[in-house]
């Protein structure tokens, strides 16, 4: 059809197949000879397990194995492990209590599983898994974030961790800050919740398990954001394997957002069950599961501190945060709230002194991992609220505000108070353009005219900055073959972003050949040798760094082949448009000529990229909001973003993104609750008859438009995007509830600012129509 | 779900003797509430009677001045029926606020009203219009009809087979959605009819009700202004996590005077 470059609105290649109902999800797949997987899971928040009875289970119809603990303990199952410990400031180690694959002993969250059954039918499973019966001794238990480390909350790890405190992590300079606060003219602070959430991908996680008895190797399809990374940890951590004997596939997933990075219990089970019985087994979790015993995301309480000169320049902040870990160490649980998101708290701002002090806790519910923004959405909600919260007190215009504390473009490369280098950004131009394009200037006008209709609007801004795409490095290999394919073969896993339709993208550039020629080539431990997985909005301009070094490797290649085809000095030949030619002349070979006479399987290249630094993408969100006086209901009226992701590689796909990223961070701000009921540790939220995410029609239209200021420390100028939109929706949408609510005094309101919320608030305020 | 019966009748009669014969089996119709608590296994019935075959039960007519509605008539075809617009198109407006398109496409008014869901819709149209509910062996009226959460009037073995609507003088549905599920968090049906005003509030308490001290100060004076004398009492409503039993009772006063205005045109 066509040549497909770098920066064209290219329509998704792989929709076609998606939205025909030809994609293949983990559910879809079934193997002769199925068994099915079944856990048993915890109705407490907290309890002894005193007795396990699994006989009338193991004596039900079509039931296989009926496994606790002690069964995959002799099989030689080790825990899983977590991959991001880190010390306490006084050097002593976290806290670092194993999470066996099926609870040993104790059960620590509603959801915790405990017992597994495999029997020859889902339904079989089931019925079997009713039959197990456990003698539960409940025990006092804590769910609540800020209550985690009072004196009198029931322990969730007395030995490994006796004050439920997990991990104290710090950065920056304390004696500075509390120096520059001292001297402060003014300081300002304000405490928030950033809300749990669940992730609620669109297909639940699952697995598919098989053994191969000839070749003694294990194969898991499953629903993942990276084989290698999932293949390493099982076969090492806890199957005790060669990983060579374990091969891990995925197809296509419907939707990660973070969670789907991680090894969860019921892979390694289904694998012990295939070698085991000998028979593939399938587990996917339940709608209801999937609340339970995903990974969550977010749950920090936080308290900013803010000193300004007389001038009202910044001069210092001070950021002390409560992060839930949940009940036990997932996979990266403690990197979320330190590494991940620390280094961002000084946000777009010029800050000569900064503290960012964040604890760790436990409690008794879901394990708490990355979810889309990882750690970044909670610092840009920190900051930008309490930007907002502070102009409010000292009564200076919130934009005002940003624009005399920014950090200038003149002063790029950037080095923040807490040691990050920002390479490159505009963000007054940035600011400006967002205001021009939200018609701000109409704004006091189009607030009369609702407060007529009985709604008072508010305008909030927020300023967003964030960190990608840096980290270990990607690999990618390039084949051109003779018959005119071209096959990228890609660590990154598309989870449905349109990674086929981006790398095409850049194939297509780079060797001048069809877009529809390209195949990717990901998700196989088998035929992709390496890989470092989708996360941290790293697949674009990592994996397409690597991308371009491959295809670099493969016309170096060609280039000397072609050389020879065409008798001429290597110097002479110029490779444009898929054809190597000799310069000056119409004298010429394509690509895939020189392919064929390569022969065999053709040309191949390799790229390797390791990122010199992180890309720091930022932005400004403008959105106005709507609430109706007599419901409470809150309407987004009007959201505006501009974005710098850098180099842009499709427009269509980053809208994707950024449309998704906001509808998120909207369900962040105004719908979605994860309530842990404190009585009970019930997951009150645990369906979508309770728990709301946004459709799309709690969404306006989003005008969002982009600068390309190109990264200086990536290869193809690009700064990433899969997150962006859930890092600066939330506090741009609170920012405008505040602002709608403040001329009644409202100075704060926590996530999500349900209509529930509102009304109780109109009416503790007094306000009516 | 639990391994159950499934049978598929071709006629009322043959459902009704089926449910005679199995006293541990259910109606299936829409299924929207059937399905999914049969997926999560909380109900275990020996026999599902589908009335999906049964032609008679379906369908949409005038009938002596009154609008008949069959039992299995998916919420859509009411929505989109050109004679319920023309009639009552509050009926149609209401029925396009249930769910989605996929539950409309399914969902009927026979098992609704027979499930009686406290936060259902049809049930605020029923009540709300005094309509009569005809099932295979009587007729029932409205106000006889509901009588507790996810109670009804219904025999065991009874199944309703049609709704008839009086046609009022003016009506209309003012609904506040449950955030999360989008079911009637409060909806409140207005009507003025021959036998006077009738006003019925949905997802608000325990069952459908009427608010008579509203229908009072409407007789008087049809206007949305007429609810600011009426109060509500907040004892006797719902309060869960999604709004407080006061959030409720201000809501029945919010949603009684859009559905006012809005039946006032």
């Amino acid at each position: 059809m066509g040549r497909f470059g770098v920066g064209q609105a290219v329509a998704r290649k792989e929709d076609p197949r998606l939205v025909t109902g030809r994609g293949r999800y983990v559910d879809d797949h079934a193997p002769p000879g199925l068994a099915h997987l079944v856990l048993v899971r915890s109705p407490h928040a907290h309890a002894v397990i005193r007795r396990i009875d699994t006989g009338a289970a193991r004596r039900a119809p079509g039931v296989l194995a009926v496994w606790t603990i002690e069964d995959l303990d002799r099989a030689g199952l080790g825990p899983l492990p977590c991959k991001a410990l880190y010390d306490n400031p006084d050097g002593t180690p976290m806290a670092r209590p194993e999470r066996p694959v099926l609870a040993r002993g104790r059960v620590r969250f509603v959801g915790d599983p405990v017992v597994a059954v495999i029997a020859e039918t889902r339904a079989a499973a089931r019925d079997a898994a009713e039959l197990v019966e456990i003698d539960y001794e409940p025990r006092p238990h804590v769910v609540e974030t800020a209550r985690a480390t009072a004196p009198d909350a029931p322990r969730v790890w007395p030995e490994e961790a006796p004050d439920n405190r997990a991990l104290v992590w710090e950065l920056g300079d304390a004696e500075a800050v509390e120096a520059a606060l001292a001297r402060a003219v003014h300081t300002v602070s304000l405490t928030l919740v950033n809300n749990r959430l669940v992730p609620c991908s669109m297909e639940t996680r699952g697995c598919l398990a098989e053994y191969d008895p000839a070749s003694d190797r294990l194969t898991l399809l499953v629903g993942s954001q990276g084989v290698h990374n999932m293949r390493r940890i099982l076969a090492e951590d806890v199957l005790r394997i060669p990983p060579e004997k374990l091969r891990v596939v995925t197809r296509d997933v419907g939707g990660g957002f973070g969670m789907k990075i991680w090894v969860f219990p019921e892979y390694p089970i289904a694998l012990h069950a295939a070698r085991t019985l000998r028979r593939p087994v399938k587990w996917v979790a339940e709608r209801g599961e999937a609340f339970l015993a995903d990974t969550h995301g977010r749950d920090h309480v936080t308290t900013v501190t803010l000193g300004f000169d007389a001038d009202l320049r910044i001069v210092a902040l001070k950021a002390e945060a409560t992060a839930n870990l949940g009940a036990y160490l997932s996979q990266f649980g403690p990197f979320i709230p330190t590494e991940a998101g620390g280094y961002m708290y000084t946000g777009v701002y010029d800050i000569p002194a900064a503290l960012y002090r964040v604890t760790c806790v436990f409690t008794h519910t879901a394990p708490v991992d990355a979810y889309r923004g990882a750690g970044r959405p909670e610092a840009a909600y920190a900051v930008e609220r309490a930007l907002d919260h502070a102009a409010r007190v000292l009564g200076i215009d919130p934009v005002e505000l940003r624009r005399r504390n920014f950090v200038r473009p003149g002063q790029m490369p950037y080095t923040t108070a807490l040691g990050y280098t920002y390479d490159s950004g505009d963000f007054p131009r940035i600011l400006e353009r967002a205001l021009e394009r939200a018609d701000v200037a109409g704004f006091p006008e189009r607030r009369r005219r609702a407060r007529r209709d009985g709604r008072l609007l508010g305008l909030g801004v927020a300023c967003y900055i964030e960190r990608c795409a840096g980290g270990p490095d990607e690999s990618a290999r390039v084949e051109v073959r003779p018959d005119g394919r071209v096959r990228l073969f890609v660590g990154t896993q598309n989870n449905g972003q349109g990674h086929e339709t981006a790398y095409a993208q850049i194939l297509s550039e780079m060797l001048g050949v069809d877009f529809e020629t390209v195949e990717v080539i990901q998700g196989d431990t088998d035929l992709v040798e390496s890989g470092r997985g989708t996360g941290g909005s790293r697949s674009i301009p990592v994996g397409g760094a690597a991308t371009r070094l491959a295809a670099e490797a493969v016309v170096e290649k060609a280039k000397r082949l072609a050389a020879e085809m065409l008798e001429a000095a290597e110097a002479d030949i110029v490779f444009a448009d898929g054809r190597f030619r000799i310069v000056g002349t119409d004298r010429g070979v394509s690509l895939f000529e020189v392919a064929a006479r390569a022969g065999g399987e053709g040309l191949d290249g390799r790229g390797t990229f390791q990122p010199p630094a992180p890309t720091f993408p930022n932005g400004c969100h403008v959105v106005e909001v709507a609430i109706d006086i007599a419901t409470g209901w809150p309407t987004i009226e009007r959201y505006t973003v501009v974005d710098d992701f850098g180099r842009v590689l499709n427009p269509l796909l980053l809208a994707g993104q950024v449309h998704g990223g906001i509808a998120q961070g909207v369900g962040q701000a105004l719908m979605e609750e994860t309530v842990y009921d404190p009585e009970s540790g019930q997951l009150l939220t645990g369906s979508f008859m309770d728990y709301r995410l946004p459709r799309a029609s709690d969404l306006p239209m989003i005008d969002f438009s982009y600068l390309e200021i190109p990264s200086t420390t990536n290869l193809l100028g690009m700064k990433g995007a899969g997150e962006a939109g859930a890092i600066g929706a939330p506090p741009a949408v609170v920012n405008a509830l505040v602002d709608a609510l403040a001329e009644f005094g409202v100075r704060h309101l926590d996530m999500p600012v349900t209509p529930s919320r509102l009304w109780e608030l109109l009416r503790e305020l007094g306000v009516t129509g | 779900m639990y391994a159950f019966e499934y049978h598929r009748p071709a006629s009322v009669a043959e459902a009704v003797r089926l449910l005679r014969e199995k006293p541990e089996a259910k109606l299936l119709a829409g299924g929207h509430t059937l399905i999914p608590t049969l997926k999560q296994r909380l109900a275990q019935p020996s026999d599902l009677v589908d009335l999906g075959g049964i032609a008679e039960l379906r369908g949409i007519r005038e009938e002596g001045g009154a609008l008949v509605i069959g039992a299995a008539t998916p919420h859509g075809e009411v929505e989109t029926s050109d004679l319920v617009r023309r009639t009552i198109p509050a009926l149609a407006h209401l029925a396009g606020e249930i769910g989605d398109p996929q539950v409309r496409n399914r969902g009927t008014i026979g098992g609704s009203i027979a499930n009686n869901d406290p936060a259902a819709d049809w049930p605020a149209a029923v009540l709300g219009l005094g309509a009569t509910v005809r099932t295979d062996r009587r007729e029932i009226a409205a106000d006889d009809f509901f009588t507790g959460m996810f109670e009804t009037a219904l025999e065991a073995d009874e199944i309703v087979t049609a709704v008839v609507f009086p046609r009022p003088r003016r009506a209309a549905y003012a609904k506040f959605p449950n955030p999360a599920s989008r079911y009637a968090m409060v909806g409140v049906f207005v009507a003025e009819t021959d036998g006077g005003v009738r006003v019925a509030v949905t997802g608000a308490a325990p069952c459908v009700f009427r608010l008579t001290a509203l229908e009072r100060a409407l007789a008087a004076n049809f206007a949305p202004e007429a609810v600011d004398g009426v109060t509500v009492d907040a004892s006797e409503l719902n309060s869960d996590i999604h709004a407080s039993a006061d959030y409720r009772a201000h809501l029945v006063k919010v949603m009684a005077k859009r559905a006012i205005a809005s039946a006032l045109g």
